[in-house]
């Protein structure tokens, strides 16, 4: 790889032992994907909860936080991926002190570090979306597909590690998603039933992602009716991501690199038929319609303000089954707005418990699932239910609206 | 006797083990029980089967950032595979690598490298020279 005098620098250790391991963590990925160099970043994104950190990663954060200040300190703006621990309550999810003094440890390390703790994965709605032709270093699949199909900013998916090698760097290797090849269509797929409302979009997305099945896949998706909104779009892109490992979509003229698929390369691609057999058969596995429900999650990705008002209407004048718990994830800034808008009160007042900073799948969510006695878990999120089968659930799938009605009879409706 | 594969350049130490095959995908967060150290999720081909100190053959990695962590975590605690091959890796499983210090390749020349390498062959991976060797075959 094509290095700067900086990047040089850097690895020489002129800069730290921080930028140094980075920049060294960076050249072993650049060459694994043919980077010829490295790209600027303007801002960075961490996925970093305590359940995949562990003690050896949280042990990893404090080596680089005990250095000197102007040696760990991150070089561009860098932000957290939801939490594992909502630490004002986590005892009664029956989380460990164990699990909390993890996350504490890792909060403090990451602040020593210059790290904005936002705790979100929903980073694009709420704190600062990145703009078209911008290189950034975000984790989270969702946010990553996101970021790039919706805003049309570049990025790949930077793991942990990775994110942090970028904020301290303030860099990247050049490879994937940052490069014009790598984001030209290589699937297309056609759409004839359309989606209504937040489940079925991510459903497509999931049968989407499915069928392209690689990180290397760009879909090009033809056939959408009406402009979704950004909570449908981003439920479409998280389960894409989920199902198929895919950072990248362009929808015909509704995302900005595609306004006629000539401008993604799309146009001699074989068209695929996205069949509604293809759409049921994605969900067959997720019904249990009639079956006790024991929690019903709203989460993955976290509520939009906008979400956090439909959730709590429905929840207006009604209560939560005694057998059923109902769990909502958002970010700080959404749960401050929406505590102040009502809507966590209108969903405490249900039986609900809101959480401020995590996402259900990276908080502990096989060990919460034995503590409560959880196995039968109903949700919105096509995304949360192709997760949670491999910890030890039976994940049922239905719209908002039913997800309530179903937390209020205590069976799936 | 000795069959060689060639594949692309990858990451971490050379590594011999045995290996467990799977026209499957990986991802560390949907598909394990790291506690264990074995396949969990149900639909998957390995189900059940443990991965510890094994050479893990797959399709492709998929899903979850949180599998860069988990590498990392899972060597630490000596509950890991002793190297991943796939047929075509994505970013984050081979950053996990990159920091898990686990030996990791992909984009083999010979083609579906699940077809190329059975279960219970004793494989050694060379990934800076691109080169994976299956003993005895």
């Amino acid at each position: 790889m094509r290095l700067t005098a900086e990047e040089e620098a850097m690895l020489a250790g002129e800069r730290g032992e921080a930028r140094k391991w980075a920049l060294e963590h960076q050249i072993q990925v650049g060459r694994m994907f043919d980077a010829g160099d490295m790209v600027e970043v303007a801002q960075a994104h961490m996925m970093a909860d305590p359940e995949s950190l562990g003690e050896a990663g949280v042990a990893f954060v404090e080596r680089l936080a005990a250095l000197p200040e102007d040696e760990r300190r991150v070089a561009v703006p860098m932000l957290t991926d939801p939490r594992g621990v909502d630490l004002s309550q986590y005892e009664p999810l029956g989380q460990t002190e164990e699990m909390a003094g993890l996350e504490r440890r890792f909060v403090a390390a990451a602040r020593a570090l210059g790290i904005m703790m936002t705790d979100t994965c929903i980073n694009y709605q709420t704190i600062m979306p990145p703009v078209r032709g911008e290189h950034v270093a975000y984790g989270d699949t969702g946010v990553v597909i996101y970021s790039n199909s919706v805003c049309g900013a570049r990025s790949n998916f930077e793991g942990g590690p990775s994110a942090l090698a970028a904020g301290l760097t303030g860099r990247t290797p050049r490879y994937g998603l940052h490069l014009d090849e790598h984001r030209r269509a290589t699937r297309r797929y056609v759409v004839s039933r359309q989606p209504r409302e937040l489940t079925d979009w991510g459903v497509l997305g999931a049968v989407i992602g499915q069928k392209s099945g690689s990180y290397w896949e760009v879909p090009v998706i033809e056939g959408i009716e009406r402009v979704p909104t950004s909570d449908e779009i981003k439920h479409m892109g998280a389960a894409m991501a989920s199902y198929g490992s895919t950072p990248l979509f362009h929808v015909v003229g509704i995302t900005p690199e595609a306004e006629r698929i000539e401008d993604v390369g799309g146009e001699g691609l074989r068209p695929e038929e996205i069949a509604d057999a293809d759409l049921d058969a994605l969900r067959e596995p997720f019904g249990a319609t009639g079956e006790t429900v024991d929690v019903v999650v709203f989460a993955a990705p976290q509520l939009s303000l906008v979400e956090m008002a439909q959730v709590a209407a429905l929840c207006r004048g009604r209560q939560r089954h005694e057998g059923t718990a109902l769990i909502v994830c958002t970010s700080p800034g959404v749960h401050a707005d929406a505590r102040r808008m009502g809507y966590v009160e209108a969903i405490e007042a249900f039986g609900g418990r809101v959480l401020e900073g995590t996402c259900f799948y990276q908080q502990y969510a096989r060990e919460i699932g034995e503590a409560n006695g959880w196995r039968r878990l109903l949700s919105n999120s096509a995304k949360i239910v192709n997760i949670l089968g491999g910890y030890g659930y039976l994940p049922a799938l239905a719209s908002m609206e039913r997800c309530v009605a179903s937390a209020e009879a205590g069976r799936i409706v | 006797m000795a069959t060689e594969l060639r594949c692309h350049v990858g990451i971490g130490p050379r590594v011999e083990g045995e290996a467990l095959v799977a026209d499957d995908n990986f991802s560390a967060r949907y598909d394990l029980d790291r506690i264990r150290g074995v396949f969990s999720r149900p639909q998957h081909k390995l189900a059940g089967e443990s991965y510890v100190d094994r050479i893990l053959v797959m399709n492709t990695a998929k899903g979850g950032v949180a599998s860069a962590w988990m590498l990392h975590e899972m060597a630490a605690r000596g509950m890991a595979p002793k190297a991943i091959l796939f047929n075509s890796t994505n970013t984050i499983l081979a950053q996990g690598a990159a920091l898990a210090g686990m030996a990791m390749c992909d984009r083999f020349e010979d083609g579906d490298v699940t077809g190329l390498i059975r279960t219970g062959d004793r494989l050694i991976v060379d990934p800076a020279a691109g080169r994976v060797t299956i003993r005895d075959r």
